[in-house]
């Protein structure tokens, strides 16, 4: 019981966790602190609506999106590397390479027009913008998987599935989820600009403090968005970490 | 076990294998040699369809080949290769168990097969079981994957130059446990090496082949007393084809029965290169020889080493 409080003392997610629970819900009373902070500011503290109920907001859309865009993108990456989906292969990695030029900002930009402001604009820009990480690194990682381990696993009588299930995705799940980890962390970041479509996410009270000169908005919801992407960050490397046990020693 | 009739393989306009016609008999330890780019990787891999024929049948066990769906057809087979595969986030029991599990063994029986095959490759299982490829040495590694391929008890052994990467010691070692393994099991085993030596020393019969052709078929005391061509006695060497021809026979085959000599004897089954070599060592013009049990069977003198 001792060692393993001791265990999740050491552990930053937990402070992490601990700290943004807490923010989260002891921002109602931090307003008098703000308020001596800025006391040049009519309003310093956001009351349009709870943060409580923006973080909510918040990660709904990214977890909506990063299902989504895990559920495309991992499929897309495994289509084109079998043998019936390798002629949509080059085009794939370019439309990829050619994705990751484009600011998020435009993404949001152009969906606009297409569906109107609000939510939607936000979850279609997240989810596309978020597929480019995952199918990267789901090419790199199911590439990086050696030959030998393919044919042994063939000559032995696997069939496709089995090699895919039992043999490529364990071996590129490090590499998988790292791109699953960047993806969502850059989400969580790109969830804060959707606020300027119309999104209601931890981005509104910056976006409305930013309008109105008003730093004390700004910092408020920057702070939570900060330590949310901090938090997510940690939460992934704690779950790669267990993946990594048959690794050879670096 | 598995006839090879008029079978052949032609990549685009590239012929790989052309017009083999042979057949491995049941518990025969068949090896293919020639030098690279010979065909023989891929007269292996035609066996389990990992390279698919393009003419001619080849039939496993009196079926045709094609009968099989690949899978079916690979997983009555061992297969082991010279850079092993073993599958590196798999400890070596799990491993070891592959095949069993694709063919739904229950975990106890796979569990203590593994064990089994362990002890059978001499490396202990305590020590050994719930390792990860990675911390195993090469050799280590390659007597896994051997373990691996005898893991659902094959009829039949596939080796693509299974020691090759190996250092010569390890080689060597190896080639005793397979031969062993070989003897006890009779499992029908086809090997494909460039390594003379190896051959000699492990086959029953040997194919050699040359730019996809069969250039000559037989025992390797056969090879050895009529290369077919200068091919087969490049592979066999000048320098040391006497000691190979040797190599390849034993003491009983020329016993004097009733005779006797002093000293400690040879074994029975040991290689005249063996008793030339004792001969040498010790100064001795005969030596007595000795059945497996020790007992006295009769004598061998050098003058024996130079019959044909």
């Amino acid at each position: 019981m001792r060692t393993r409080a001791h265990a999740l003392a050491a552990e930053p997610l937990f402070w992490t966790t601990l700290g943004f629970v807490v923010l989260l819900l002891a921002m109602p009373a931090t307003k008098p602190a703000f308020a001596a902070l800025f006391p040049e500011l009519d309003r310093p503290f956001y009351e349009q609506d709870s943060y409580f109920r923006l973080a909510l907001a918040h990660l709904g859309i990214v977890a909506a999106s990063s299902i989504a865009a895990v559920a495309v993108a991992l499929s897309a990456g495994i289509f084109v590397t079998r043998p019936a989906g390798v002629e949509f292969r080059a085009i794939t990695e370019s439309v990829v390479a050619l994705g990751q030029t484009f600011p998020p900002v435009a993404v949001l930009a152009l969906a606009v027009p297409l569906t109107g402001f609000g939510t939607t604009p936000a979850l279609i820009a997240l989810t596309l913008y978020g597929m480019l990480p995952i199918l990267q690194n789901t090419l790199a990682g199911l590439a990086s998987v050696p030959g030998d381990v393919r044919d042994a696993g063939r000559g032995m009588g696997m069939t496709g599935a089995q090699i895919l299930l039992r043999l490529e995705l364990p071996l590129a799940a490090p590499v998988i989820l790292a791109g699953i980890r960047t993806s969502v962390v850059i989400n969580v970041g790109t969830a804060t600009i959707a606020s300027t479509v119309g999104a209601r996410t931890l981005g509104l009270p910056i976006i409305v403090g930013l309008n109105g000169s008003n730093l004390a908005y700004v910092l408020q919801g920057a702070a939570l968005v900060g330590l949310l992407g901090v938090l997510l960050d940690l939460a992934f490397a704690r779950g790669l970490r267990g993946l990594r046990q048959w690794r050879p020693p670096a | 076990m598995i006839a090879f009739e008029r079978a052949g393989k032609r990549y685009g306009g590239q012929t790989a294998v052309e017009d083999i016609s042979l057949t491995i008999e049941a518990g025969e330890f068949f090896v293919v040699i020639g030098p690279s780019g010979s065909g023989k990787s891929t007269l292996l891999m035609m066996i389990n369809r990992m390279v698919p024929h393009s003419a001619g049948s080849i039939r496993v066990g009196g079926q045709d080949i094609l009968s099989f769906r690949p899978e079916m057809l690979r997983r009555r087979m061992g297969y082991v290769i010279q850079s092993v595969g073993l599958f590196p986030h798999w400890t070596v029991e799990r491993n070891i168990g592959a095949v069993p599990e694709l063919l739904d063994w229950p975990q106890a029986r796979i569990r203590d097969r593994a064990d089994e095959l362990l002890a059978l490759l001499n490396l202990d299982p305590g020590r050994f079981r719930s390792k990860y490829p990675h911390q195993l040495s090469g050799g280590e590694q390659q007597r896994v994957g051997v373990a691996r391929a005898l893991a659902a008890r094959p009829d039949v052994l596939l080796m693509d130059e299974p020691f090759g990467a190996l250092d010569p010691i390890t080689r060597t070692a190896l080639q005793q446990e397979i031969h062993r393994i070989h003897r006890e099991s009779g499992t029908t085993v086809v090997f494909v090496t460039h390594d003379m030596d190896e051959a000699l020393g492990l086959a029953s019969r040997i194919a050699v082949l040359d730019r996809g052709r069969l250039v000559q078929l037989g025992t390797p005391l056969e090879l050895l007393a009529a290369p077919a061509n200068g091919l087969v006695r490049d592979l066999i060497g000048q320098e040391e084809h006497g000691l190979r021809m040797l190599a390849v026979q034993t003491v009983a085959s020329r016993l004097r029965t009733g005779e006797t000599a002093p000293g400690e004897p040879i074994a029975a089954s040991a290689t005249l290169r063996q008793a030339l070599s004792r001969m040498v060592s010790e100064s001795a013009d005969r030596l007595g020889v000795s059945d497996a049990e020790g007992r006295p069977m009769g004598a061998i003198a050098m003058s024996d080493l130079l019959r044909r």
